[in-house]
């Protein structure tokens, strides 16, 4: 369980920050979702991974740490606020701005360029 | 319970819901402002009272014991931090009476406001590090909303830099807790510091730190993370750009020194060293961006990213008259660079512009502006008698003292620079006449309208007078400075007060 659940932490977080370094609204805000899914798991792993326990002391042999699960819960809360924010954020400057780079702007010679490299990828 | 401790946080919560409740009038809301920010200044002062009398306040919510509650503490440096931010909040929102925008008015200015105070004080004040994080997001999240309130693209262009690297600071803060957590078991700090010293692998505790230093340090605008900085600063309407001038990077630097004097003094070599380079090269960076720089607003927040250098060398040196000068700096620093925004928006009211080629002959007809904004430039330049010149002085005395005369030596130069900065505004927008190209003397003939004038000055005049008194009558000020020292370098005071009998 700890190699797939380290695994699953290390996905996110590496695709998050990938996502993260491309220059346009919607893919940063894509990796900045997903690395802080990746932190919220990392968050709940911290309390160690215990299966089938519960999380009061003394109601059986097993007992899972709650501390963690409250911290990742508060986590997810704030997180989904700044997402939605973000969220409107990008829609909005890109209403205003007419292009989504997280610079608000670029040069012409720049689009055409990183415009046919992104006609490469796909 | 004390009630001073959790005052600073509640006045401006409950100020914020009520802002709320009375949406419909502005009136009121603005009403509120003032009497709230007052009360936060007042409880401020109780605090700051108490806190000196008893050295240490500790809090428990919920009346649990301390390492399972969440706790509020306040030593000399906390209470100074609250002190300010009820200072340069009555400022604010005397000055915001004048210069905010009705539009702004109206979708919720100053409930954000109270929340973003309500923030940055429990920020200050908690002792729990996961608490923390959740005061870091009710700050930034206000703090987003003001940036972008209005809405103009300039501003959308600003926000989503300084929301995106302020998400990932976030992001990097949280999980450095979760490590953190993962290795003591334990949330309080007082409680971690005592924990960190018995660990068996205090090689995972220095990665931590430094997780904590860049997450911090992306807050706090510390080289090489401050770019998100003068990238935003200048875009929001003034009184909120003096407001995140004063307070929100200083959140960073509070941040910064809690636990780098707290919690992780295992490896100060390696960790401070770190810092130190950083701070040298912040104030450096900082104040070479500015000299490139041609619209006031942006001059100013360059130097907010040199001055936080100041304030980190202070920490990095880690020496009692080190963190004496660090904590000065700080406290002649908020009140100075939120002084010089607000003088910027006075200059943005009477000519329409910040850009400097398009503003002219203030000193010619606004004598005494001219003076008010002498007394915070010369301040943050490090002209005596006024506070900057015993701020600088400290700083690059215990650096001496260090033997690091190359930190020393750079501190001067970027004391140079800076006067180099205030003497361009000076010239461009004081001195000179009023530009050709500037119609019927830009508004400077008319003024401002007279129901304003009052509110538009009296913060100015009143922060320029801190600024003073700080500088003419520092002993006093020095001697607090020194008691938030000796709090800092002794962690095990701080223990001592927060778990009690217990700690041993």
């Amino acid at each position: 369980m700890e190699l797939v659940f380290a695994l699953a932490i290390g996905t996110l977080t590496s695709t998050g920050i990938y996502l993260m370094l491309r220059a346009r609204t919607f893919p940063v805000v894509l990796g900045l979702t997903l690395l802080s899914y990746g932190v919220n798991l990392f968050l709940f792993s911290t309390g160690r991974l215990v299966r089938d326990g519960q999380p009061i002391i003394g109601g059986a042999d097993i007992y899972s740490d709650p501390l963690p699960q409250a911290l990742v819960l508060t986590a997810i809360v704030i997180g989904f606020a700044m997402t939605a924010f973000l969220v409107t954020l990008a829609l909005r400057s890109h209403a205003d701005t007419g292009v989504d780079h997280v610079d608000g702007a670029e040069q012409s010679s720049t689009t055409k360029e990183s415009s046919g490299r992104e006609e490469a990828d796909q | 319970m004390k009630l001073e401790v959790v005052l600073p946080i509640l006045i401006p919560l409950t100020a914020g819901a009520l802002s709320l409740a009375l949406w419909r009038s502005v009136r009121l809301q603005r009403l509120l402002g003032v009497l709230a920010t007052g009360l936060l200044l007042a409880a401020g002062i109780w605090l700051m009272r108490s806190t000196v009398e008893q050295g240490f306040l500790v809090v428990e919510m919920g009346s649990w014991p301390a390492p399972y509650s969440i706790v509020f503490v306040s030593d000399v440096l906390s209470a100074i931090m609250v002190l300010l931010t009820g200072i340069i909040g009555l400022a604010i929102a005397i000055y915001s009476l004048a210069s905010t925008p009705t539009g702004h008015e109206k979708f919720g200015y100053y409930p954000l406001m109270h929340l973003l105070l309500a923030g940055v004080a429990g920020a200050f004040l908690t002792g729990d590090i996961f608490n923390l994080f959740v005061w870091f997001e009710v700050m930034l999240l206000a703090s987003f909303a003001l940036l972008t309130l209005g809405g103009e693209r300039a501003q959308m262009e600003g926000a989503i830099k300084y929301v995106t690297l302020n998400l990932f600071s976030s992001a990097l803060f949280l999980s450095a807790v979760g490590l953190l957590y993962g290795m003591v078991g334990t949330l309080n700090m007082a409680d971690i510091a005592q924990k960190v010293n018995s660990l068996e692998d205090p090689g995972m505790i220095t990665v931590v730190s430094l997780m904590f230093m860049i997450s911090f340090g992306i807050k706090a605008a510390a080289f090489p993370l401050f770019f998100w900085l003068p990238a935003s600063y200048h875009t929001p309407q003034v009184a909120v750009s003096a407001l995140f001038a004063g307070l929100l990077t200083k959140v960073g630097v509070y941040a910064l020194y809690r636990v780098f004097t707290l919690m992780f003094t295992q490896d100060i070599g390696y960790t401070h060293n770190i810092l130190l380079w950083a701070a040298a090269l912040t104030m450096l960076t900082g104040v070479l961006g500015a000299a490139a720089q041609f619209e006031f607003r942006r001059i100013l927040s360059f130097h907010i990213v040199s001055q936080i250098g100041y304030m980190l060398l202070g920490l990095a040196l880690l020496s009692p008259l080190a963190l004496v000068g660090g904590v000065f700096y700080i406290m002649h620093h908020i009140i100075v660079k939120t002084n010089l925004f607000l003088v910027s928006g006075i200059t943005y009211r009477l000519m329409g512009s910040y850009e400097l080629k398009d503003l002219g002959g203030f000193y010619r007809q606004r004598p005494y502006l001219a003076i008010l904004f002498l007394i915070p430039a010369l301040s943050l330049a490090g002209i005596p008698p006024l506070s900057g010149f015993f701020a600088k002085f400290i700083v690059v005395r215990a650096s001496l003292e260090s033997s690091e005369y190359l930190i020393a030596a750079i501190a001067l130069v970027v004391g140079l620079l800076t006067l180099y900065s205030m003497i361009k505004i000076w010239a461009e927008v004081f001195w000179k006449q009023v530009p050709d190209h500037v119609t019927d003397g830009g508004g400077l003939n008319s003024g401002l309208q007279p129901r304003h004038t009052l509110a538009y000055y009296a913060p100015v005049i009143g922060l320029a007078t801190c600024t003073l008194i700080i500088g003419l009558y520092g002993q006093p000020i020095y001697s607090l400075a020194e008691m938030a020292a000796h709090q800092l370098m002794n962690p095990q005071l701080y223990i001592d007060a927060v778990l009690g009998g217990q700690a041993k």
